[in-house]
């Protein structure tokens, strides 16, 4: 690795000074698991180091009734993962973090930082656009919202600008008989990157599909939701013939790329059956919410 | 150029050094302590052979900054033994004993990460001691025999018979 100069401050305050005055050639770091990769491979070469690992502050996980639930952005992959309030409440969530990564990696690893490395296949996102996530970005300018499907512009590239930083996530409650699933393809079981990863979450009325929300990982530059996948299931009653048009259509909105963990044609193959699994498995969750 | 006067407590001891900012923790403390026993084998936290423990919870040190560990209790497979009378502890006892390694390359990762399970769940399933070492690889693929020590040791930390 190159030189470089290392800070560590100390509030939000100071970050974003600090990341003001650095400019472009400034990079955050809080678990390191992606960034110090990108440096070791040289494709991320900063001069100047911001370590916000001290902020202590942005680690929480918040609920209440009226306002949802609100985590920080140093809150662990791994404590998102453990959280007996998101398994209870959202926890498809806790699911996504579950399958990131290896323990050690959960352990270390940040939701910020995996929103703000923006990997096409991050974890957390789809099931994040499901939930209605929104994120809040803090800057010289004070603090603004910005909705999760809105946030990623690219891979490895968001909304967020230099002299910014992601504070806080924001997820509303959901409606009653809601359930939720993601479900992810790998090529192996533990520790790997999703060769395609899908989240579903569907708002029931008796058995009829009230609302559904469907979204994508790692099959476009960003992680992507597939609304005419869910248009199509909206206000139906859940059946074969509705759910496989629906994946098909999940397909069709999918820009897939290949490379060492598929090809862009299986993956178009595997969005019809990741959507229809996970469409399956939110309702019955859904079913088991009385 | 930046070069940073640390303090680094490593296994009950303070180490002042200088280092990189960008010096992961594993290369300080191989290089500039001396501490060869945490292993640098992949290098991007792929394969946890570089775990060591800081406050008790497992940590790849090879993606972790030296400078980020300041101020926190390291524990590397050095500091595992007992430092007054020398004996081993359980864990390294049941390696030894039950064949736990071959190689031995991700011994030390795979020993840390075992005992930081012990320490939070005494009693562990194998599934959980499966789970807990999934980022710890092993290529002699001696997983099985990895899995009965971890086993064995939970039962004689928690003063049982072995078999």
């Amino acid at each position: 690795m190159t030189e470089l100069k290392y800070v560590a401050p100390k509030s939000i305050e100071e970050a974003i000074s600090l990341l003001s005055e650095y400019g472009e050639k400034s990079k955050i770091i809080s678990g390191g698991t992606d960034l110090l990769v990108q440096m070791k491979n040289k494709v991320v070469l900063p001069d100047f180091l911001v370590s916000i690992g001290d902020i202590r502050d942005l680690d929480y996980i918040n609920y209440d009734e009226i306002n949802g639930l609100r985590v920080g952005a140093l809150t662990t992959i791994g404590s998102i993962e453990k959280s007996s309030l998101i398994h209870s409440k959202f926890n498809i969530l806790a699911q996504a973090a579950g399958t990131l990564g290896t323990p050690v990696i959960r352990h270390q690893a940040t939701i910020g930082g995996n929103l703000c490395n923006a990997a096409p296949s991050a974890d957390t996102a789809p099931a994040l656009m499901v939930l209605g996530a929104r994120v809040k970005i803090a800057g010289v300018d004070g603090e603004k919202l910005v909705s999760i499907d809105d946030f990623f512009t690219g891979p490895g590239q968001t909304v967020i600008k230099h002299g910014q930083i992601l504070t806080e996530l924001q997820i509303p409650n959901l409606p009653r008989h809601s359930g939720a699933a993601y479900v992810k393809q790998t090529r192996r079981q533990g520790a790997d990157l999703a060769v395609v990863g899908a989240a579903a979450l569907v708002t029931m009325e008796g058995d009829i599909l009230r609302d559904v929300k469907i979204a994508l990982g790692a099959v476009a530059p960003t992680p992507i939701r597939a609304k005419k996948a869910e248009e199509i299931l909206k206000g139906k009653k859940l059946d074969d013939r509705l759910l496989e048009e629906s994946g098909q259509a999940a397909s069709g909105e999918s820009k897939p790329i290949d490379d060492t963990r598929g090809s862009a044609d299986y993956r178009r193959k595997l969005v019809t059956v990741l959507v229809k699994r996970a469409v399956r498995q939110a309702v019955e969750q859904a079913q088991l919410e009385v | 150029m930046s070069i940073e006067m640390l303090v680094l407590n490593v296994n009950g001891v303070k180490y002042e050094l200088k280092a990189r900012a960008t010096a992961t923790l594993a290369e300080v403390l191989r290089e500039e302590l001396g501490l060869t026993g945490t292993k640098i084998m992949c290098n991007e936290g792929e394969c946890g052979a570089c775990t060591v423990l800081i406050n008790g919870r497992p940590v790849l040190s090879c993606m972790t900054l030296a400078i980020d560990a300041e101020d926190k209790d390291i524990l590397t497979i050095e500091g595992l033994a007992d430092s007054v009378t020398g004996s081993l502890h359980p864990i390294q006892e049941a390696f030894v004993e039950k064949s736990g390694m071959q190689c031995g390359v991700c011994t030390p990762g795979m020993i840390l990460t075992a005992k930081a399970l012990l320490d939070e769940k005494p009693d562990p399933s194998e599934d959980d001691v499966r789970s807990a070492l999934s980022g710890n690889l092993c290529r002699c693929g001696n997983y099985r025999r990895i899995t009965e020590c971890v086993l064995a040791a939970g039962k004689m930390m928690r003063g049982e018979r072995n078999d």
